[in-house]
């Protein structure tokens, strides 16, 4: 694996995942051997020396995620990856990264669970750990790719949102998708659009490190910059000092929600395919969009009119925007693998005239198209 | 009376301007002594403050940073050092301490301190060493000498007690001392030569925790606490000459072990530099 860019390549999803996250600026990575993301830290581990940016293989993935915060609030993009048993040990420090308000980007190439569950198997079974895996009220920012171009991209997404709104980003790939290849062509620097975290140009005197601004995303200073202040997992004032007057205690977490809810549009991204007279949408994300537009193809030949809607942001959840979709559909169906996870959310905010079905596959392989056929025949 | 003035100048000028006091330290509390000894330590240095970050974990003795005007990083349980781990290598000039408590380093983070001795990288940690759980309220600690009395070991300690210093000496660390709260003038030094040392260096810091630790154990106050490690210290160039049965029941202080193995950043440095020199 070479680091040009501008042109094709055959490539790993997590291979992609490292291009993407070279490409928007990371120089800082720390993680601990898990299948199947592994392919993620041994990327890093061959590129980030050579130009200069920072590898470390640290004990565990508490230390791993910990690491990426340290280094974070030193004003370095930062990012770990990992699977399902990783990502569970990481939540108490992603927690920290929520209320410490730091920019980081994990990337969970899923796989079977509950434990130590199926290493080698495909699962989307960490859709909701995603979301609520650390205790504690904050709003989490997750990303799905589906392919190898998309875990370039998405990766790259996830680094732009984490700087922009300083708030850890997951991108929740999974065991086919990280391992699988395919032809991508990797775009020229300047292509894709990166971002930087937003700096303070005030006096240090004046500087306070979670500032209530009226975007809820406060600038944010580097350790070693000349500003200095306190950075702690208490729920802290503004200046960073722990506090537990309850005004400064509601302020803190409003911040944490409204930073990221008001932006949900801006955050929001779908992939639609056959959606202008669909009167069924299969809901799907990750792998098991593939199967999707594999089995609405064959089901158009048929003459059903369905179509099918790729999340590639899973959270926020885009309420607003989903539910103005479903304007003229009859019928849902949220194909996902796992036990129903992300099909309570659709159940939430769908109309009422809108039938939804869930269609579960958690047995460690793939969605099949025809299994997304069969369901769309069962319930036409 | 010039020198005391001077103190709490120098005190002051690292303490923050917006002083977020009174502490939550119990009035006679060690973890006030280590924080005079290690500001005084930073001033003797002529650190730059915007050149010093202080991390550290959960517990009384890490609310430390707090209080301290420099970079400070307050974080989960027993992280403090991979925590630290990445704020050095992101940043490798900046002096990074730790100030960790012995629940905190040596139970729940453990696998964090040894580790990071192994890596010998440059961060100094200040173990503040109580002997029990003193924010939880007093429940026993992996330093609690067996046979102690806490309030999880209500008919006395069962279990063995860690040796924090043979412990980081073991790991591969490069600067292993020990002090106490009574000897100040000595623990300033050690953690003088701790932010000095090139590695990974430990000040494993006795300190006395009257509220919870004297109280069961019948060790009286924090004067008296602090009497004891007048009796009980022996400093290392006297231990090397006593034989072992006159060192029992005593501990031993001073710079007990250093080395000079190469420092985790600067190895890094090299390697970042042998590969542009292969690309070029």
């Amino acid at each position: 694996m070479k680091n040009n860019t501008g042109n094709a390549r055959l490539l790993q999803g997590n291979e992609a995942c490292v291009l993407g996250a070279l490409y928007a600026g990371v120089r800082f990575f720390a993680g601990y051997p898990i299948t199947p993301s592994t392919e993620i830290a041994e990327g890093m581990a061959r590129e980030l020396p050579k130009i200069g940016g920072k590898f470390i293989q640290m004990e565990d993935e508490i230390a791993s995620i910990a690491a990426v915060i340290g280094a974070s609030n030193t004003g370095c993009k930062s990012m770990t990856a990992t699977s399902g048993p990783g990502f569970s040990l990481m939540q108490e420090n992603i927690g920290y990264a929520y209320i410490t308000e730091s920019p980081c980007v994990i990337v969970d190439v899923q796989r079977g669970g509950p434990s130590t569950g199926l290493p080698t198997k495909i699962s989307q079974s960490d859709t909701m750990q995603a979301r609520w895996g650390t205790h504690g009220d904050y709003t989490a920012i997750a990303l799905a790719p589906s392919t190898v171009k998309e875990c370039f991209e998405e990766t790259v997404r996830a680094v732009n949102l984490s700087e922009r709104f300083r708030t850890p980003v997951t991108v929740l790939a999974d065991e086919v998708l990280g391992h699988m290849r395919e032809m991508m062509i990797v775009p020229a620097k300047g292509e894709l659009e990166t971002i930087e975290r937003h700096k303070p140009d005030v006096p240090s005197d004046w500087y306070r490190h979670f500032e209530i601004t009226p975007s809820f995303v406060s600038p944010m200073a580097s350790f070693g910059d000349g500003y200095r202040y306190n950075v702690t997992g208490l729920i802290h004032d503004q200046d960073g000092f722990p506090t537990a007057n309850p005004n400064e205690i509601k302020d803190k977490l409003d911040k944490l929600r409204k930073k990221i809810e008001r932006y949900t549009d801006e955050i929001f991204k779908i992939r639609t395919d056959m959606m202008d007279d669909a009167h069924i949408a299969i809901v799907s994300y990750g792998t098991v969009s593939r199967s999707a537009r594999q089995a609405i193809k064959i089901a158009r030949e048929r003459r059903i009119k369905v179509g099918a809607i790729q999340l590639l942001t899973l959270w926020p959840f885009p309420d607003l925007k989903l539910r103005e979709m479903f304007g003229g559909i009859r019928k849902i169906i949220v194909a996902e693998l796992n036990m129903g996870q992300l099909v309570n959310e659709i159940k939430r905010i769908a109309p009422r005239h809108v039938e939804v079905h869930s269609l579960q596959r958690y047995d460690g392989e793939v969605m099949a198209p025809q299994q997304i056929l069969d369901k769309i025949r069962e319930v036409k | 009376m010039d020198k005391i003035a001077h103190e709490s100048d120098v005190t002051h000028h690292y303490l923050r301007p917006k002083k977020k006091f009174p502490n939550v330290w119990c009035a006679g509390c060690g973890n006030g002594i280590v924080m005079g000894a290690l500001i005084r330590s930073i001033d003797r240095l002529g650190l730059d403050k915007d050149e010093v970050v202080v991390v550290s974990g959960i517990g009384c003795s890490s609310r430390m940073p707090v209080y301290l005007d420099f970079g400070t990083l307050h974080t989960t349980h027993g992280r403090a050092l991979p925590f630290a781990t990445g704020v050095k290598i992101a940043k490798p000039n900046m002096k990074v301490i730790v100030i960790t408590g012995d629940g905190d380093a040596l139970a729940i983070g453990g696998n964090h301190f040894i580790h990071a001795c192994r890596r010998n990288i440059d961060i100094t940690t200040i173990l503040i060493n109580n002997k029990i759980y003193g924010m939880t309220g007093g429940q026993f600690a992996p330093t609690t000498p067996g046979g102690s009395f806490a309030t999880t070991a209500p008919y006395g300690n069962y279990e063995k007690q860690f040796d924090a210093v043979k412990l980081a000496i073991g790991a591969g660390a490069s600067y292993v001392a020990r002090g106490t709260v009574y000897h100040v003038q000595q623990l300033e030094k050690l953690i003088e030569g701790a932010i000095m040392k090139k590695g990974f260096a430990l000040v494993d810091t006795y300190s006395n925790c009257h509220t919870y630790y004297g109280r069961f154990n019948k060790e009286g106050d924090a004067v008296a606490m602090l009497d004891w490690f007048k009796k009980h210290a022996v400093p290392i160039n006297v231990a090397q000459k006593l034989p072992p049965e006159k060192l029992e029941g005593k501990f031993v202080t001073g710079l007990i072990h250093e080395t000079n193995a190469t420092e985790f950043c600067e190895e890094y440095a090299m390697l970042v530099e042998r590969l542009a020199a292969k690309e070029s």
